[in-house]
């Protein structure tokens, strides 16, 4: 194992995946000669060419229109918006042409298909800027959708979407980028499979569930709990969908409290699927009800300070862990 | 398939009168209510399909829009199949899963049967995409109607196509109208071809009524991207005899003006020509209408017949690798009443 950001961790995953089958390409806005608006997809054009690694005009219905059109007679196309805000441009391809083509044809196309990229709030870039997009891409069937928070989930995430066979979202966190962490080496093949939650931290007391940029903050608020002596199980879900029950129904039966942190709006967010089959299916475990910690209902303000007051952040994540937690 | 010149052209006259029979016997069972959802006809645009299919090889790439019928049969999945999607059964070319909308066939390069408006156009830039990637010669052709030109996947797609230098002809099924909304209305441009000059593609207009012109310039344009591969633009006017789709009388046109193209009929004028030369006498006309009519009955009999998608499949056509959510549990086919069955003797004996 060595340390590596995330960003050098999504790079590695997506030159060995290029190196890997020849059918895999890469495309978006600033891929190549920019080499990357976030430096994800440095070096790849110098190494695999103008073929493989694809610059488009700003034109996400048409590029991920493409995508999804060239997947369907067999290449496995990855395709990066600048940010999931712009998907939102090329959402009729993501929701309709994506994910329907397989039933639509009755199977005769699946649409093998990676669109990826930083999703969610990053700092101060305003409302149109900050879509946090998981759970409108993770109701639609047909899509998959993971969001990795450590450079080793990242790596793992993307090397197996790109190898799944059906459209896989892997939403990316640009607060993240630089941030470091333990992965194995090159040289050892490294797949994460998707729908596996993963414990980051075990604990006794309450269950905090999180995933891409609230992992850190929930790492965080858990050291301080201990000073509290409140032990929380850090939940990590990695995929939102397929979400994995077991993982989330055995740590909330060992601790039996719960609080989800998101990074998504509180109506039909994630965090309102997770409650729901938490509470169907292991209701008699749960000591109190579930609380859930999510942006503030409203479009992002650009004033820092207001920013800060709609994200999730400590006070709120301690706050809800004490109330669950009746301390 | 034989080389374009020498495909049999009385041949191409018997796929028009199985499209136009298809059809008016789609409309027919539309109205009975055995077809569900949306239908669009293709009756009157015979030409256009027929004429491109008949310049292009069997391994060439279609797509198109809604109105898909023609496409399909044009490609060669069975008339059978295709009616049987028009019922929502399990025989049908996409399994009854897509219905009129949405005909797929991968044996036969047919990409779809795509019902949002201009929507599929990227996705064919994404077909001529992979053509050019592997280094093969084929050729993709796009379809889609004159109501597609005003959104913006078009723009960004031909854009993209132009930049790319892509195989790919995009064939514009001019009708006049997208549902009621004549171009002159929708369009601020007085031809629709000069889209394509904005994208530096080169455009032709196109006699859509004329199976020979539309197949030589068809195959005129496909020798030269074969050549080398870049896009090209051909505008083919022509005209839809019947409403938008089954439920629009098309009450905002005149009679004097369907009258007018009804006259300039493809399968009349193919007819003509073949007739004038010699090739096709009045009895063989017959006697292919009577097939083909024959055809798209038997068609009707094997979509009947057919059975309905298994509720139990349900959930196979969602994700390829068959993953679905936990905690889902999967429909199952209702208990088969069996009243005629005596109850078993273990039970309820005296």
């Amino acid at each position: 194992m060595r340390e590596i950001t995330y960003r050098q961790a999504l790079n590695e995953a997506l030159a060995e995946e290029l190196e890997r089958d020849p059918n895999v390409f890469l495309m978006g806005e600033e891929v190549a000669e920019y080499q990357g608006a976030y430096k994800v997809s440095h070096g790849l054009l110098q190494r695999f060419g103008p073929r493989r690694i694809i610059d488009t005009p700003i034109s996400e219905n048409g590029f991920a229109g493409l995508g999804v059109g060239a997947a369907m007679v067999g290449l496995r196309p990855i395709i990066e918006f600048m940010t999931f805000s712009f998907s939102l441009v090329a959402f009729d391809q993501v929701v309709n042409n994506a994910p329907n083509m397989f039933t639509m044809s009755g199977g005769q196309f699946n649409i093998p298909i990676t669109f990826r990229g930083p999703n969610g709030p990053a700092h101060q870039l305003g409302a149109t800027h900050s879509h946090a997009t998981e759970n409108f891409y993770a109701s639609v069937p047909g899509l998959k959708v993971c969001a990795p928070a450590t450079p080793r989930d990242a790596k793992g995430l993307l090397k197996t979407a790109v190898r799944d066979d059906n459209p896989v979202l892997v939403l990316e966190a640009e607060l993240l980028y630089s941030s470091k962490g333990m992965v194995e080496p090159p040289d050892e093949e490294l797949l994460i499979p998707l729908g596996k939650a993963e414990v980051k931290r075990e604990g006794s007391d309450v269950s905090i569930i999180c995933y891409a940029q609230t992992v850190p903050l929930a790492l965080k608020v858990a050291d301080q709990l201990e000073e509290e002596d409140i032990s929380a199980e850090i939940v990590d879900l990695r995929s939102i969908k397929p979400l994995d029950e077991k993982t989330i129904f055995d740590s909330v039966a060992k601790t039996h409290r719960v609080v989800i942190v998101e990074q998504d709006h509180p109506f039909c967010g994630v965090g309102a699927e997770v409650c729901y089959r938490i509470q169907k299916n292991i209701f008699d475990a749960l000591d109190a009800p579930i609380i859930r910690v999510s942006q503030e209902d409203v479009p992002m303000p650009y004033n820092e300070r207001l920013e800060k007051a709609v994200l999730p952040n400590a006070d709120k994540l301690i706050a809800a862990v004490k109330q669950v937690c009746y301390a | 398939m034989q080389p374009v010149e020498q495909r049999d052209e009385v041949e191409m006259l018997s796929l028009m009168l199985l499209i136009r029979r298809f059809e008016e016997r789609a409309s027919q069972q539309y109205q009975a209510q055995k077809i569900g959802g949306f239908c669009h006809l293709y009756i009157g645009q015979e030409a256009v399909v027929t004429g491109a299919i008949a310049a292009v090889r069997d391994d060439d790439y279609v797509i198109t829009a809604y109105r898909d019928h023609a496409h399909a049969l044009a490609r060669g999945t069975s008339p059978d199949a295709c009616m049987a999607e028009l019922f929502g059964k399990e025989t049908g070319c996409s399994r009854g899963l897509g219905g009129s909308m949405h005909f797929f066939d991968k044996q036969h390069h047919m990409y779809g049967g795509h019902a949002i408006v201009a929507a599929h156009i990227p996705l064919a830039v994404g077909l001529a995409f992979a053509i050019k990637y592997r280094g093969e010669d084929r050729v993709t052709l796009c379809f889609f109607g004159d109501g597609a030109i005003n959104q913006g996947a078009f723009h960004e797609a031909l854009n993209l196509a132009a930049l790319y230098r892509l195989p790919i002809v995009f064939i514009c099924e001019n009708n006049l109208f997208a549902m009621g909304t004549s171009v002159q209305r929708s369009t601020s441009l007085r031809q629709i071809v000069d889209r394509a000059e904005g994208y530096d593609i080169p455009g032709e207009i196109v006699d859509g009524m004329n199976f020979r012109e539309v197949r030589d310039k068809v195959a005129e344009i496909v020798d030269s991207i074969r050549k080398e591969p870049h896009p090209a633009f051909l505008e083919m006017r022509t005209y839809r005899y019947r409403g938008h789709s089954m439920s629009d009388p098309a009450s905002y046109r005149t009679k004097q003006e369907l009258e007018k193209y009804r006259l300039d009929d493809p399968i009349t004028r193919l007819r003509a020509q073949l007739t004038r030369e010699g090739k096709l006498t009045n009895e063989q006309f017959d006697l292919l209408d009577k097939r083909a009519k024959e055809t798209v009955l038997a068609a009707v009999k094997f979509a009947e017949k057919s059975p309905q998608p298994p509720l139990d499949t349900l959930y196979d056509y969602t994700y390829a690798d068959g993953a679905t959510e936990p905690d889902r549990p999967r429909p199952v086919e209702p208990a088969q009443e069996r009243r005629e069955v005596a109850p078993s003797p273990s039970t309820n004996s005296p």
